[in-house]
């Protein structure tokens, strides 16, 4: 069954062109990956998945439905919609905006109107399964980087979405972070569910995706699996994904390799 | 050798505000530290340190008002609150800034000359330095009980005070968010002019600090706005319609009702001994 649904979007930022007439279909239950360099479009592909922003052409629709403006000015739709689809953005402190870890991770199910008790119950649910616990106290704004990103991932997930949006969901962590990070998304749901991850990290792909889909200007350069895409230099080249990295032997002979930056992991030839 | 000169007005201003911010987390430290204020519902510290500030404002005999500060000192003290803090942050500041307001009071209030000014032959009289230490000692004392509360109340629970005082929801959330987002965006600043500094060399010219500052404002403004909408977007996401919904878990205890008791009581007998 179909999950996602797009047919020749396009979205501009005054006369910068974001997607270009993008056309996307994701199956239910499917782990995908959109894999670009910065300004490729993810971001706002995500956003466009998760009903924040809609194309100026083309359409969107979610398990059948239409995701425009209009449909979410019905509250019933929106509430429904909300707690299918969770979005974590790619700076966490965009998402942190509570005095608290506890009222942050309790405000999506407090908007969604669940009562009090099954909101502390679930809360604290969340902080444990997430290992944050022990800052359920404390202020976001003074937690580490991979705290806050953890934090972050525990305020979507405590709402049971069905389909989790991410975007870059390891970035500017330290490596060990970045591990525990991947192992969350892994066992979240125990792998059954939906997961849409923007990403340029090419060392994460094959453990949060099956599927790849590459982004170059706002249009799918390529799409397969993440063995293929890896495989392919030409294309991870000529996406931005990979570079060539010159370096100098012993012997004073300096010669170039691909090379991907990509936290502790570093996959090259 | 010639000391380089400190930044400009606006890098100086910046540089305070780190300091405040880096000083709210010393009061955050505090606040969730052990203490016996600490341990008390942050209803019972809001309500009953402002009786008291209200009772020191009522007071019209200067040793009930000074039996008020000695309270506060006390529950400072009983709190861990240090007072060498106290002393820094606001005895030592409250003194300088209404000490010159009050300072006028000690010559122009007519009454019994109890000392002359050498050379300008300017009175101070005994009425003077009544009037002038109702003024100072009123202000180190509400100055103290304020501070007392921040450092022995994390702000989260300042929020959740104030809501249930019945503090409109929303106003309670904007306080909150705006309080997040200005520690955010006063660090925001001060790595920008921390990165200008490590790229400079030498002082700038005055030009060049007011290029320097209108370039950083504009940065900061735009970030402000870009930060806002993402905020926007990330509340949306999380099923934000409109209206706020936070969660009350406040709860009083036994001792909590005591200390209210203790905290009425007391500003209720120094309102009626200071009468």
């Amino acid at each position: 069954m179909t999950l996602y649904e797009i047919e020749r979007l396009s979205y501009r930022y005054d006369r910068l062109t974001a997607i270009d007439g993008l056309s996307l279909s994701i199956a239910e239950g499917s782990r995908v990956a959109l894999v670009g360099a910065n300004g490729s479009g993810k971001s706002t592909l995500l956003r466009i998945l998760d009903g924040l922003s809609f194309g100026q052409e083309g359409a969107v629709r979610f398990r059948g439905e239409a995701l425009t403006e209009e449909r979410f000015a019905d509250d019933a739709f929106a509430f429904s919609f909300r707690r299918q689809v969770g979005l974590v953005f790619q700076d966490a402190d965009v998402q942190l905006f509570n005095p608290t870890v506890f009222d942050e991770v309790a405000f999506g199910p407090l908007q969604l109107g669940l009562p009090g008790r099954e909101v502390r119950d679930l809360v604290s649910e969340a902080l444990e399964r997430f290992g944050v616990a022990n800052l359920k106290d404390r202020v976001p704004h003074r937690l580490s980087g991979g705290e806050k990103k953890r934090v972050a991932l525990a305020s979507v997930l405590v709402m049971e979405p069905e389909v989790l949006l991410l975007d870059e969901p390891t970035a500017a962590l330290d490596p060990r972070s970045q591990s525990r990070m991947i192992d969350l998304l892994v066992e979240w749901g125990g792998g059954n569910k939906s997961v849409i991850t923007a990403t340029h990290n090419l060392a994460d792909l094959e453990d949060i995706a099956d599927r790849c889909i590459v982004l170059a200007g706002g249009r799918i350069a390529a799409e397969g699996a993440p063995e293929e895409i890896l495989g392919d230099r030409e294309l991870l080249e000529s996406a931005n994904l990979i570079h060539a990295h010159r370096h100098r032997h012993r012997s004073g002979e300096v010669h170039s390799h691909p090379h991907v930056h990509s936290g502790e992991a570093e996959r090259g030839e | 050798m010639r000391r380089r000169r400190r930044g400009g007005f606006v890098e100086r201003t910046i540089e305070g505000l780190y300091q405040a911010a880096q000083r709210a987390l010393d009061a955050e430290n505090s606040a969730s530290g052990g203490g016996l204020l600490q341990g008390l519902d942050a209803r019972v510290k809001v309500a009953g340190l402002l009786a008291l500030i209200v009772a020191a404002s009522l007071e019209t005999r200067l040793w009930a008002m000074a039996a008020v500060f000695a309270l506060a000192v006390a529950l400072a003290a009983v709190s861990r609150v240090p007072i060498r803090l106290l002393a820094a942050r606001v005895w030592i500041p409250a003194l300088v800034f209404t000490g010159a307001i009050a300072a006028p009071a000690l010559f122009l209030t007519p009454g019994v000359a109890r000392y002359r000014v050498p050379g300008l032959h300017w009175a101070v009289t005994a009425q003077g330095l009544t009037t002038a230490g109702y003024l100072v000692l009123r202000v180190e004392t509400a100055a103290t009980l304020a501070l007392v509360l921040v450092f022995t109340t994390p702000w989260a629970r300042v929020l959740k005070a104030l809501r249930a005082f019945r503090v409109p929801v929303v106003f309670v959330a904007i306080l909150g968010m705006a309080v997040r987002y200005i520690l955010l965006l006063v660090e925001t600043a001060h790595e920008m002019f921390e990165s200008r500094k490590s790229r400079g060399v030498g002082a700038l010219d005055a030009a060049g600090r007011r290029h320097l500052a209108a370039a950083s404002a504009g940065v900061l403004l735009s970030r402000s706005f870009q930060l806002s909408g993402d905020i926007y977007l990330a509340m949306q996401a999380r099923g934000f319609r409109g209206d706020v919904c936070l969660m009350d878990d406040l709860a009083m205890k036994p001792r909590d009702w005591l200390a209210l008791a203790g905290f009425a009581a007391l500003a209720a007998a120094a309102v009626w001994v200071g009468r």
